[in-house]
């Protein structure tokens, strides 16, 4: 694989595990900079797993891996990441640009002061009104529903400017309804930004029509490519190691049948 | 308390309360606790580490049984213990959220040991009821000190780890893919609880800790926007009610953290039932 300037993310032959487990292993894989990538496959296949080695938090057990043309940094004001999502505590009545306005303020220390409290804030309305949600800005955390909370977090991922989007599950528990809203968003934010974007999701059909590549994680190894080349029988099936179809319905929905159990993408 | 009657004078009434040396001491110990412990307190609610908090008292109630034992001021015993429970705390549950197993261990542990000093001490039972109930008229000049002294640094290193502290506080995912030390913060807060413990056990006690640490926070949890507002409203609750306390307990025979609970309580169900 060549280096390219405009590669984001490179891995060359990278392996990821805990301890002496192996979670996947030899993927080779380069994402551009401005791409939308689906980061798909079967629940525990190692897709967060490839976000803790960008975010710096867990070490490749093998091979390179490079994010800006450097190894990955545990603190990088450059991505912005979104977690997978748990409950937030309905009894809390902090306003939701307080959470906004700490992705801007990542990485400083000591008391809050007046003057750096405004233009924080300031910069956490803006984010806000990237993502539409600007009218939530002082709504309590606890009161908020949880699309409108994903909003809230995707502002706050947003609110550092970041170069790379890490997006752990954001579809999570949303109606359809909401998960092409909040797709559509991201793909606006995407575009509008400049930034490349990661998305973990499980559930590909509200993705495909915005995806600009696909790395598939199954089975310990890892698919790449353009949606078209990975979301085949052939490459799916070499990737199982075993026979499995991709049927596609007449509105180009996609369902994956004999993969692992339960791992069948549906709307 | 004595047989002081109250005169509807509160000018005069405070100037009387305040001539005794032990209520003088009571106030100025009573502050200095019930600020630390309200600031503090909004951050063990917003964490979720309000067992955290209980269980560290109850570490304390074995250390200064074990100082009483051993002859010396149980402030040291207090500090030693939470200390120890803070950092098994730590270091055994990594994530604030999940820590429930590992805080029930160490209370476990740490009250059994407790107990053993209690059944070895063969003086007055007053010491241990003081230190399940607390017993801010007995404070000296020397306790205040130590309690000043302490508060003062707490918050010092409090206010210099505030940012860290609440982006692990509201969201410990983020803000560890952040490049936030979670684990360091995390237990740099427990030290920080287990030290504010400490001081707060001479106003209120082993038992009755909630009262200082954790319901004028979850009030201020409920109804403050900011941060900042929540940790002013969370200060200001426990001081008013330990001062109202004090006031009250001057003129009554009755316990001063009786009332302290009581009033934090009252207001708690009072924001309780007129928010969400």
């Amino acid at each position: 694989m060549t280096t390219d300037d405009r590669n984001v993310i490179t891995g060359r032959d990278l392996s990821a595990g805990y301890g002496d487990m192996m979670v996947w292993g030899d993927a080779n894989f380069s994402i551009r900079k401005g791409e939308f990538v689906g980061i798909l496959g079967p629940n525990g296949a190692g897709k967060t797993t490839l976000f803790r080695l960008l975010l710096g938090l867990a070490q490749p057990k093998r091979g390179e891996l490079e994010l800006f043309g450097q190894k990955p940094k545990r603190g990088n004001p450059r991505i912005g990441y979104v977690p997978q999502r748990h409950a937030v505590d309905q009894e809390l009545a902090i306003e939701a640009l307080e959470i906004v306005r700490l992705g801007a303020c990542a990485g400083a220390w000591g008391f809050d002061l007046p003057g750096e409290t405004g233009r924080e804030r300031q910069k956490a309305l803006e984010a806000l009104k990237d993502v539409g949600a600007e009218d939530l800005a002082h709504r309590p955390l606890g009161a908020l529903s949880g699309g409108e909370l994903q909003r809230v977090f995707l502002a706050q991922a947003l609110s550092g400017d970041p170069e790379l989007l890490l997006l752990d599950e954001p579809l999570a528990n949303l109606d359809i309804r909401r998960e092409s809203e909040l797709v559509q968003l991201i793909q606006n934010v995407v575009r509008s930004r400049g930034v490349t974007a990661l998305l973990i999701a499980h559930n590909i059909n509200p993705l495909l029509p915005v995806l600009d590549r696909v790395v598939y994680v199954a089975n310990g190894r890892v698919a790449t490519g353009t949606p078209e080349e990975v979301l085949t029988s052939d490459t799916l099936s070499k990737l199982y190691d075993t026979p499995v179809e991709v049927l596609r319905d007449s509105r180009g929905r996609i369902a994956i049948v004999g993969a692992e159990e339960g791992h069948l993408h549906h709307e | 308390m004595n047989n002081l009657a109250f005169s509807w004078n509160i000018l005069s009434d405070l100037t009387t309360m305040w001539s005794y040396d032990f209520m003088a001491h009571a106030f100025e110990a009573g502050t200095v606790v019930a600020v630390v412990a309200g600031i503090i307190g909004y951050f063990v609610v917003l964490r979720r580490s309000s067992f955290a908090a209980h269980a560290l008292s109850h570490a304390g109630f074995a250390g200064a049984a074990g100082a009483v034992l051993l002859g010396i001021n149980p402030i040291f015993g207090l500090f030693a213990f939470t200390s120890v429970g803070a950092v098994l705390i730590g270091i055994l549950g990594r994530k604030a959220a999940s820590r429930d197993v590992q805080i029930g261990v160490v209370l476990a542990f740490l009250l059994g040991v407790g107990v053993l000093f209690i059944s070895l001490y063969q003086g007055y039972a007053t010491e241990a009821y003081s230190l399940l109930f607390g017993e801010i008229l007995g404070i000296s000049v020397g306790d205040v000190w130590t309690t000043l002294i302490t508060g003062t640094l707490v918050l010092a290193v409090f206010a210099a780890m505030y940012r860290p502290l609440l982006f692990t506080s509201l969201d410990e995912d983020i803000a560890e893919g952040k490049g936030v030390p979670v684990f360091g913060i995390g237990l740099a807060f427990m030290l920080l609880i287990a030290a504010a413990t400490s001081i707060a056990v001479q106003v209120v006690g082993v038992l009755l800790i909630f009262a200082l640490m954790v319901t004028p926070a979850a009030i201020a949890a409920r109804v403050a926007r900011r941060p900042f507002q929540g940790m002013l409203i969370s200060a200001g609750i426990a001081l008013c009610a330990t001062w109202i306390s004090l006031f009250i307990s001057f003129y009554l025979p009755y316990p001063v953290s009786f009332f302290i609970t009581a009033i934090t309580f009252v207001l708690y169900a009072l924001v309780r039932f007129s928010t969400r």
